[in-house]
């Protein structure tokens, strides 16, 4: 069966960029260079792969400001058949609840039969947009899970715990967010690098989705942010050498002055 | 109809792994107790029941139990029906969460449903004039930030491995709740377990931890680690792009998304100490780092560190090890 796909990626700051916060605003600075978050990478090959293996169309999805638009390039480079970014005003400032209310209107108006998204687990947030766009379906979710495919109609997902291996199985349509990855996602080659800049990339507004922009941003936030300040030191860093060829010397008599060795 | 002493008293969404409750979810009952002087607690699955009994040791004074058919443990979005149901109808406002897969899917799902708020990755969290502050690290922990809510619903996710349980009895009672579940969360449902190899001594109980990560440059150098393990009377263990590359099981993975440890002395070698690996290991009692990069996270949080070459350093330092225990099966 053919089946179609969304994979939910975020645009970021590229990674060799010095992340800084907006000291007005407390948010993220984004103005400087972007990219697909590298995570992200694993869950646009992961709907490649189920692409490849099931057949259908993969489409990448994004909410970014207008300047972050062009990074979906990489996703279609890769060779996903659609991109489509949400670029609105009004969407800045959004919490989990804006974000989760946007997504999950993009992903009605396409009517896929899996959503993917990527391991958020940097900031400590798991799966938490996923869920919340589950959520906001009224779709199953199958959250956590580092291997999927589509069986006989329903989704299948592995789930490895620290104790056992759990296999989740969800009806279609349905969300699903990865731990992490398994695969290794493909390099574009400079032909496809190329053809990639030829392709469309879709935008939406809020007015497209028939999203109310009352019900996004800070206007809809249930949470802010009230200060920030250098955190406390929790651990006094140790005394560190460069290894001279005297490294492992030193090392063995730091832990035998200490018992452990 | 209230069963929380008031809408004040903040609940613990207690998590069940293996027919238990996670640790960390039942120290949450301590912090609870600090912030209102009174804790409540929910949980949620088949051995829901036997759980709660148990929590009025750790100070649960009102214990919500699901155990209803439909809710696996392990799945949160039948549990989001019984957490929404609490709010609905026993006036709860204030949900505490350790950190995890289930806990982000249970508060993600609980916040759309309810129109509440969640702040994630909470370091602290304490009472400001009456109202709820949480404390979180951003930017790699270079910042501390200070989150509010707005709005009733409250609700706050810790990161994995701040609290540990303390006992402290009170008369708790037991509350059953049994909401409707939704038809798409009885539409996830688990339809195979495999025990995974439960291979070699345990790391949750590991006096000696010797952990590669991505700096390691081939599967073979894991026979550098477990060498170095030997000598030190240890185990070894990984971080997350380990098992990523398929090189040692999952069951061996220290980090957010494994195992929380702390033994006496952990050796990270090659592991930049990335925010989801240090959530993991950062209360072990001696930390020493070993990595190529000098810029590299875990040389903020390490007791002894060296900038070179793991490849180079940690055969090394077995060899003197060995040779000053006089091991039989020392090289040199």
């Amino acid at each position: 069966m053919a089946i179609k796909i969304i994979v939910c990626v975020k645009i970021v700051p590229r990674a060799s960029v010095a992340l800084r916060l907006d000291p007005g605003t407390l948010r993220l600075d984004r103005s400087g260079p972007t990219e697909i978050n590298p995570s992200d990478t694993f869950a646009v090959e992961e709907g490649l792969l189920l692409r490849e293996r099931v057949g259908g169309t993969v489409t990448v999805l994004t909410m970014a400001p207008e300047a972050g638009r062009e990074s979906l390039r990489g996703a279609l480079a890769m060779g996903a058949d659609r991109a489509v970014c949400i670029s609105d005003p009004h969407i800045e400032g959004s919490d989990l609840l804006g974000t989760a209310r946007v997504l999950a209107a993009a992903i009605a108006s396409d009517q896929p039969d899996v959503a993917i998204f990527g391991a958020q687990a940097i900031d400590g947030r798991g799966s938490s947009t996923a869920a919340a766009v589950a959520e906001g379906l009224r779709q199953p979710l199958v959250s956590g899970v580092r291997t999927i495919d589509v069986v006989d109609g329903h989704l299948r997902g592995g789930r490895q715990g620290v104790t056992a291996e759990q296999v989740l199985e969800a009806q279609l349509p349905c969300v699903v967010a990865l731990a992490g990855s398994t695969n290794v996602p493909r390099y574009p080659s400079f032909r496809d690098i190329v053809a990639a800049k030829k392709k469309d990339i879709e935008t939406r507004t809020l007015a497209d989705l028939g999203v109310a922009a009352s019900s996004v941003g800070i206007a809809a936030a249930r949470t802010s942010v009230l200060a920030l300040a250098a955190p406390p030191s929790r651990r006094a860093s140790g005394e560190i050498i460069d290894d001279d060829g005297n490294g492992a010397a030193w090392l063995e008599a730091f832990l035998t002055a200490r018992g452990l060795a | 109809m209230s069963a929380a002493a008031s809408p004040d008293t903040p609940v613990v969404f207690i998590e069940i792994r293996d027919g238990k409750a996670t640790a960390g979810s039942l120290g949450l009952l301590a912090k609870a107790r600090v912030l209102r002087g009174t804790a409540g607690a929910v949980v949620c699955g088949p051995d829901a029941g036997a759980v709660a009994e148990g929590l009025a040791r750790y100070g649960s004074e009102s214990t919500f139990v699901a155990d209803i058919a439909g809710i696996d443990a392990s799945l949160g979005q039948a549990q989001v029906d019984v957490l929404a149901m609490l709010v609905r109808e026993h006036g709860v406002r204030t949900i505490l969460f350790e950190n995890s897969v289930l806990a982000a899917d249970v508060a993600a799902g609980l916040a759309v449903r309810m129109d509440g708020g969640v702040n994630w990755d909470l370091q602290d969290l304490a009472l400001r004039d009456g109202a709820l502050v949480g404390t979180r690290y951003a930017l790699d922990d270079s910042l501390a930030a200070e989150v509010g809510w707005i709005g009733e619903l409250q609700l706050a996710v810790f990161r994995l491995g701040l609290h540990d349980p303390v006992e402290a009895p009170v008369d708790g009672r037991v509350v059953r709740v049994a909401p409707a579940l939704s038809g798409y969360a009885l539409a996830t449902r688990i339809v195979e377990v495999r025990g995974s190899s439960a291979d070699g001594p345990s790391l949750a109980t590991a006096d000696v931890i010797v952990a590669g990560g991505r700096g390691m440059r081939d599967r073979e150098t894991l026979l550098l680690l477990e060498d170095l393990a030997d000598a030190l009377g240890g185990v070894v263990a990984v971080s997350m792009p380990i098992v990523d590359r398929g090189w040692y099981p999952h069951s061996r993975q220290v980090g957010q998304t494994g195992l929380k440890v702390r033994p006496r002395l952990y050796l990270a070698c090659g592991i930049s100490g990335q925010l989801g690996h240090r959530v993991g290991m950062e209360k072990s009692g001696v930390i020493v780092a070993i990595n190529s990069d000098p810029t590299a996270p875990i040389f903020g949080i390490c007791d002894a560190g060296v900038v070179g070459d793991l490849h180079i350093v940690v055969p090394q330092l077995t060899r003197r090890i060995r040779a000053a225990h006089g091991s039989p099966s020392g090289e040199s």
